[in-house]
């Protein structure tokens, strides 16, 4: 914009959009944001297939927010009426069981989606200097997230919705002296009611979605403002031609962009085919105890959380023990948070010279390997049923998730690291 | 006021040494008295902070109960002459919407919960906030015969089911009767007592009842607060 109205050449009066465009420019920065953030937003050439993460947990957001502004136009939270306006939608309302299965379907997608995401980071090391605070903000939007998530559970107000809302409020009663007080402040009754349902149904669909939408643009604008890290986990800003262009680097606008949407329509044909063909997932997605209207005196015969909280919620389950004279399930309580937030911490575990896993010594790669097996073992572990051999293989798990960031200071320090390229390699 | 110093903000006001405040426009000025805009500073975010504190009071307590969802917790009466030895009442809905089991006795089972306590966490009801004092006893309950529990899991919040039988259950080949938590496998005998090593921390809570006449339960009240 700023090259055409410089051209010198003729003596003809600019074209009306260029003209429209210097109007808007003097009065709002336009093309000073169009630069900044896509045409001249260098990203750099050896992206692979995990940085295509980012952009479909975008594209997820805005199926959430469009279908789920849908459904609040057919959807009644009140406790008589919620499970049948759900009905409702499904049966009788034009599209609803589309927009519903979108929005169902993409509740499960924004996790997967959100867990290679972070899994990235883990193993490329984007956490570290000088993408600290795109962490902890990309760790704010992951316990929004799973806040609005579990929010969101409740308002079909079926059996499952009841008594997984039941279970996980019960957890703020383990909080010494408090807890049973604040117990009662949070559902704003004795019981899950009608009330609680309200006042979820408020968070779910207009505070949760303001915060995250929010985090979501503040993670943005601090990517934008130290760049993307890569697979190399080297700097492409250390190596700029004589225009300040990164030589490893291609503009967002038009080249991210242009893979970006092939990967988003791959992407939403996997997704389509989950909500035409597969939108329970074998009970994954939506529970089967959850076509039933929801019971205070009927607790469903096997209860488990959708499958994105599993492995949070076996590690709940995994402490058994009371320890200095509190209950175990406060402890639970506190490991299962422990065990979400523990990862903001990364920025100053890490202690390696290096940041990508490729880069990192073989302490590293075991121990990122054995803390994916646990987590998916956990995952595993949180959908069955309580038993004796599932909780101890529970607790070994919750060490190796935990012992990954504990020593994560001692080991990325005493390995013996590659050395770095100068340049970005191959993808 | 000048614009230029109405545009300052907190930062350069605090960092702004007695040289940069002397210089240009604020030359003639008196000097910039530091610790006076530390106290105004100061004092104005206390006030401040203090009227946040004020303002959050109606959104915090707006959460607790409401009068409605209070006035739903009236105390609830409760026909057993139908009861037999063994059977159980529940969950029913009971004091404040909570699901309660009202659960009948027979002999065999009293004697049972007075002798068979080793492998309980709190066989003799010492955690006082699960129970009324008149249930501190083997039964947990005014008439040993008749128990009555509220549904509860103690570790969060399921709704045990009723195993009243002595017979062996998937979940444990030496059931001796009780309630068991499908959530997270806690196991409660025939007076909500919690087994050790369950996930359950402590006893099934009793709530407060009284008898009315032979047949009635009061359950939500008891003599003392009625």
């Amino acid at each position: 914009m700023s090259d055409s109205s410089s051209q010198p050449s003729s003596n003809k009066p600019p074209h009306a959009g260029v003209r429209f465009m210097e109007w808007l420019d003097a009065r709002f920065p336009a093309t000073e944001t169009w630069e900044y953030h896509l045409s001249k937003y260098y990203a750099p050439k050896n992206h692979n297939f995990w940085y295509l993460m980012g952009w479909i947990a975008t594209v997820v957001l805005v199926n959430q927010l469009l279908t789920g502004i849908w459904l609040t136009m057919s959807y009644v939270p009140d406790g008589v009426n919620a499970f049948a306006s759900v009905e409702y939608i499904m049966r009788d309302v034009e599209y609803g069981w589309l927009l519903r299965y979108l929005h169902s379907t993409g509740a499960s997608a924004f996790f997967v989606v959100v867990y290679l995401h972070m899994f990235r980071g883990m193993m490329y090391g984007s956490y570290q200097k000088p993408r600290e605070l795109i962490w902890l903000i990309g760790m704010a939007i992951f316990v929004v997230l799973m806040a609005e998530g579990f929010f969101g559970y409740l308002l079909p107000w079926g059996n499952m919705s009841f008594w997984g809302a039941q279970v996980i409020v019960s957890l703020v009663g383990a909080i010494p002296v408090i807890g049973p007080d604040m117990m009662e402040w949070v559902r704003g009754d004795f019981l899950m009611s009608d009330i609680t349902l309200n006042r979820f149904f408020a968070l779910h669909v207009v505070a949760l979605p303001l915060v995250l939408v929010m985090l979501v643009f503040v993670h943005f604008v601090a990517l934008h403002h130290v760049g993307s890290n890569n697979p190399d986990g080297i700097e492409i800003k250390d190596h700029k031609d004589e225009n300040g262009v990164p030589l490893d680097g291609l503009p967002f606008w038009p080249y991210t962009v242009t893979h970006d949407i092939h990967a988003t329509v791959i992407f939403l044909f996997i997704f389509c085919a989950v909500v035409f063909f597969a939108p329970e997932m074998g009970g994954y997605f939506l529970e089967k105890p959850n076509f039933e209207v929801a019971n205070p005196l009927k607790t469903p015969e096997h209860i488990a959380p959708v499958w994105y909280y599993t492995p949070f919620y076996a590690m709940l389950r995994a402490v058994t023990y009371p320890l200095l004279g509190v209950d175990a399930k406060f402890w639970g309580f506190v490991v299962m948070a422990g065990a979400i937030v523990v990862p903001a911490l990364l920025p100053w575990l890490d202690r390696s010279p290096v940041k990508s896993i490729r880069y990192k010594g073989n302490w590293s790669k075991w121990m990122l390997g054995l803390f994916v097996v646990a987590f998916f073992i956990l995952g595993y572990l949180g959908t069955v049923t309580p038993s004796t051999w599932a909780t101890i293989l529970s607790q070994v798990c919750t060490l190796i998730y935990f012992a990954y960031f504990v020593l994560m200071p001692w080991y990325t320090r005493i390995e013996k690291t590659k050395p770095v390229p100068d340049r970005v390699t191959s993808l | 006021m000048k614009a230029d110093d109405a545009r300052d903000t907190g930062a350069t006001l605090l960092s702004s040494s007695a040289e940069d405040a002397n210089s240009g426009a604020l030359a003639n000025q008196p000097p910039i008295n530091q610790s006076r805009r530390y106290f105004l500073i100061g004092a104005t975010s206390t006030v401040a902070a203090a009227g946040a504190v004020g303002v959050a009071v109606p959104f915090v307590g707006s959460w607790f109960p409401s009068a409605k969802a209070r006035a739903a917790g009236a105390p609830i009466r409760v026909d057993i002459s139908k009861l037999e030895p063994g059977a159980v009442l529940g969950p029913i809905p009971a004091w404040r919407g909570m699901p309660v089991f009202v659960v009948q006795r027979g002999e065999d089972v009293i004697k049972r919960l007075e002798t068979q306590t080793e492998n309980l966490a709190d066989p003799d009801s010492a955690r006082a906030e699960q129970q009324p004092d008149y249930a501190v006893n083997p039964w947990r309950s005014k008439r040993p015969e008749i128990g009555v529990l509220l549904g509860l899991c103690t570790h969060l919040g399921c709704s045990p089911k009723y195993y009243g039988s002595v017979q062996p259950e998937s979940f444990d080949p030496e059931w001796q009767g009780g309630f068991f938590c499908p959530c997270h496998g806690s196991k409660f005998d025939l007076a909500g007592r919690v087994v050790k090593g369950v996930p359950a921390p402590s006893n099934l809570e009793v709530p407060p009842y009284r008898f009315e006449g032979n047949n009635i339960i009061v359950i939500g009240e008891d003599e003392a607060t009625s």
